[in-house]
């Protein structure tokens, strides 16, 4: 680490951060190596004669490594970009400046560090559980978390960014996944049925723009309520989808939903044990995992597509003024802007990724019915966003991983039938576990995880802006 | 003597019962600064909203005319038309920032319908064409060089909520600035600075009119800024317009004297028979 300063070292100015990242990366590796490698790399077990066998896990271990590897080079990339002529050693420059650093790692850190881990996650929970196992960890927690996160960060539009409170976000989700499931049991296979296997892939778009309509629609009649008045129609517009969906039974098969909706291909090819399905075309043992596995990749890049597109909204003019709308209306109109438009555009993209999740959502499932639609999950996305910070990203991921893999958790609690007796549900708690979470947070962060603010442009640094400045929006 | 800029024609304003502004007509001439004042609830501000386009006038006609001849009835646009198509920008008696924004945010916020068009509406901003990012390069810049004439610009990342009283009044002139006004409507730029404040305000609405041909009209209690930098005073009190003239006529206006300061009970009844009361 002292080259740059040895009198034999053969150039004078520092090696390339890049390089030195590698390196200090490289090191870290083999610590994490020597480490887990006895610890997770071998395991005792029993085979069928119930005899004690080692068994290996190199996958797991090269994985953990991996992600050492690819952590701690990211952290010193950063910490050489962001302070160059800081100290000779990475120790040194950590010690220096704990608390603002750690902050500060923690914001540019995490994104790209969870994003790594969120594409080993599949392979992680195969290699950790083996075939049938990973299903649940795949679906319950990687899919279902997903899901919420991509609804949080579309309602993220409307209520952290332009400050409109909507209690029936729901109601999108629905015309996303009754969008699908109609056309593609009804519509498609009656015009073209030879684009079945397509089906997903053409219908997504389609969710998407019929919930923006849909979006535009609700905003016309709200656009001059603000705050209680709003969320009370916007909630109204939630029950009213819900409503519709189980009385029009012509249209939606009521209560009963509708269900064999066809399930994603592979682009094109189907998850099928057929010859020309996906197992037999890439010459693997067929295996229901393959398509969750798929579906969790499928959800992984539309939420990272609505956070891409939300974070680039947001440092255009339309952005910039649907913050400003939350922070001052009358403001806005005194400079030119249309709110009107801006109301609805920002319903409108918020609806459409609500959309693109209920398609999404209602392809995974195979069958939805207006139970799916309830008030509650409008909610519990609400909850999400308020409890992860309006307008921010993270915060909004980490509540939403807090929120529905705290409720998941409660179901693998099953140890503590042990303590309170064999008819104790930790389930059954989960309602009142997540009305104290809430009044904790509201006592801890009333704000929210993440309360500051990012700029969207500076002159000469940026800096966050503290939550006391930020306004919430009146509707 | 220059032509008229704005023109209102019998300006009437009701609220249900309550005659706020009564056939009002007055003119603020291109390049002027014109001030309209009076005591407290004579109009003033009602006024301003009709012109901004914030009300709606019972009655009356409010006509903007653009160095270029062509003319806007004010009574008839949106409010945010007023100050996008009529170049009209108006400033807040309580100060309206966005106060969770920096300081330079809230001035390309100011700039959202040219860089709405640069960002083809989003879309090619969303693609990250190049054209949208010359377009957000120019509009820092401009918002740079108006922090530099309010001397904000060591203060352009803190947020707006952060700067003290009269700073945010500064930012609020060089927010209404950032649109391109051709007429700048302040209410009550002086309220609440202290005499050196209210100095600076004063040398930068000179500057506003004389290099950017910026007309001002503005409201205003503080006699020393109306008397030093307006060029034209109308007088308001209970909705009707008293006086019209320059600050030196104005000052000598016995009904005007009679309006702010009131008169000795001897002469009450001579001076409400001239005033028309």
């Amino acid at each position: 680490m002292t080259s740059a300063t040895d009198p034999n070292f053969a150039r004078p100015e520092p090696p390339s951060p890049v390089a030195r990242a590698a390196r200090e990366a490289l090191f870290a590796a083999i610590i994490a190596l020597g480490v887990f490698g006895p610890l997770l790399a071998f395991r005792t077990t029993q085979d069928m004669q119930n005899r004690l066998i080692v068994e290996t896990r190199y996958g797991l271990i090269a994985i953990v490594v991996l992600l050492v590897f690819a952590g701690r080079f990211l952290l010193s990339l950063w910490f050489a970009r962001a302070r160059p002529e800081a100290g000779p050693t990475l120790g040194a420059r950590l010690s220096g400046l704990v608390p603002r650093s750690v902050r500060d790692v923690v914001r540019s850190g995490l994104p790209p560090a969870a994003l790594v881990a969120l594409f080993v996650y599949p392979m992680m929970i195969m290699s950790l559980t083996g075939g049938s196992g990973a299903l649940k960890w795949i679906d319950n927690f990687g899919i279902q978390i997903l899901i919420y996160v991509m609804l949080a960060w579309g309602l993220n539009i409307v209520v952290g960014l332009a400050g409109l409170l909507d209690l029936g976000y729901v109601a999108f989700y629905a015309v996303g996944a009754y969008a699908y499931a109609l056309i593609a049991t009804k519509v498609i296979p009656a015009t073209f049925p030879g684009l079945g296997v397509w089906a997903f892939w053409i219908c997504l778009p389609i969710s998407g723009i019929l919930a923006a309509f849909w979006g535009v629609l609700l905003g016309f009649p709200v656009l001059r309520l603000r705050g209680d008045y709003l969320a009370i129609v916007t909630l109204a517009f939630g029950e009213i989808i819900r409503l519709v969906l189980i009385n029009w039974t012509a249209f939606s098969n009521g209560y009963e939903g509708i269900s064999t909706i066809p399930r994603p291909s592979f682009f094109g090819v189907p998850f099928n044990a057929s010859d020309t399905g996906f197992a037999a075309t890439f010459g693997l043992e067929f295996s229901p995992v393959y398509r969750t596995i798929f579906l969790y990749y499928v959800i992984v890049c539309l939420a990272l597509l609505t956070a891409w597109v939300s974070n680039r909204l947001r440092k255009l003019p339309v952005g910039r003024a649907w913050e400003a709308l939350r922070e001052d209306e009358i403001a806005c109109r005194s400079l030119g802007i249309n709110t009107v438009n801006t109301k609805l555009t920002a319903f409108a993209i918020g609806a459409m990724f609500g959309g693109f999740a209920g398609s999404f959502f209602a392809a995974r499932q195979g069958f939805i019915s207006p139970e799916s639609f309830t008030f509650m999950e409008s909610a519990v996305i609400l909850a999400i966003v308020v409890l992860g910070g309006m307008g921010s990203l993270v915060g909004t991921a980490l509540a939403a991983v807090a929120m529905i893999g705290g409720t998941e958790l409660l179901r693998e609690l099953d140890w503590l039938k042990a303590i309170f007796g064999r008819d104790f549900d930790p389930a059954q708690y989960r309602m009142l576990i997540f009305g104290l979470a809430m009044v904790a947070i509201m006592v801890w962060k009333p704000r929210g995880f993440v309360s500051t603010r990012m700029p969207s442009a500076f002159l000469k640094n940026r800096r966050a802006v503290s939550a006391d400045h930020v306004k919430e929006g009146q509707g | 003597m220059s032509e008229a800029i704005l023109t209102v024609e019998h300006l009437t304003m009701r609220f249900g019962g309550l005659l706020a502004v009564n056939d009002l007509s007055f003119e603020a001439r291109r390049g002027d600064i014109t001030a309209v004042i009076g005591p407290n609830g004579a109009g003033k501000t009602t006024v301003f909203n009709c012109i901004t386009g914030f009300y709606k006038p019972s009655q009356g006609r409010i006509t903007m005319r653009h160095a270029d001849g062509r003319t806007h009835l004010l009574e008839r646009l949106a409010d945010f038309r007023i100050a996008q198509e009529a170049k009209v920008a108006r400033t807040f008696q309580n100060i309206r920032l966005f106060s969770g924004m920096t300081v330079l945010e809230n001035l390309l916020v100011a700039q959202h319908n040219p860089l709405m068009s640069a960002s083809g509406w989003s879309i090619g901003g969303i693609l990250g064409l190049p054209a949208y990012g010359r377009a957000e390069r120019r509009a820092i810049e401009k918002a740079a060089y108006w922090l530099d004439k309010c001397g904000l610009t060591d203060r352009a990342d803190d947020p707006a909520g952060d700067l003290p009283y009269g700073p945010q009044r500064a930012l609020e002139i060089a927010r209404a600035m950032c649109t391109e006004p051709e007429l700048l409507c302040l209410d009550e730029p002086a309220a609440g600075l202290n005499p050196r404040e209210s100095l600076v305000l004063n040398e930068l609405l000179r500057f506003i009119r004389k290099e950017h041909g910026t007309s001002l009209l503005l409201i205003e209690h503080d006699m020393s800024v109306v008397m030093e930098i307006s060029d034209h005073v109308v007088v308001l009190d209970y909705g009707i317009k008293i006086s019209d003239g320059t600050p030196a006529m104005v000052r000598e206006d016995p009904k005007v004297i009679a309006a702010y300061l009131g008169v000795d009970d001897s002469e009450v009844e001579k001076v409400e028979a001239e005033v028309g009361l």
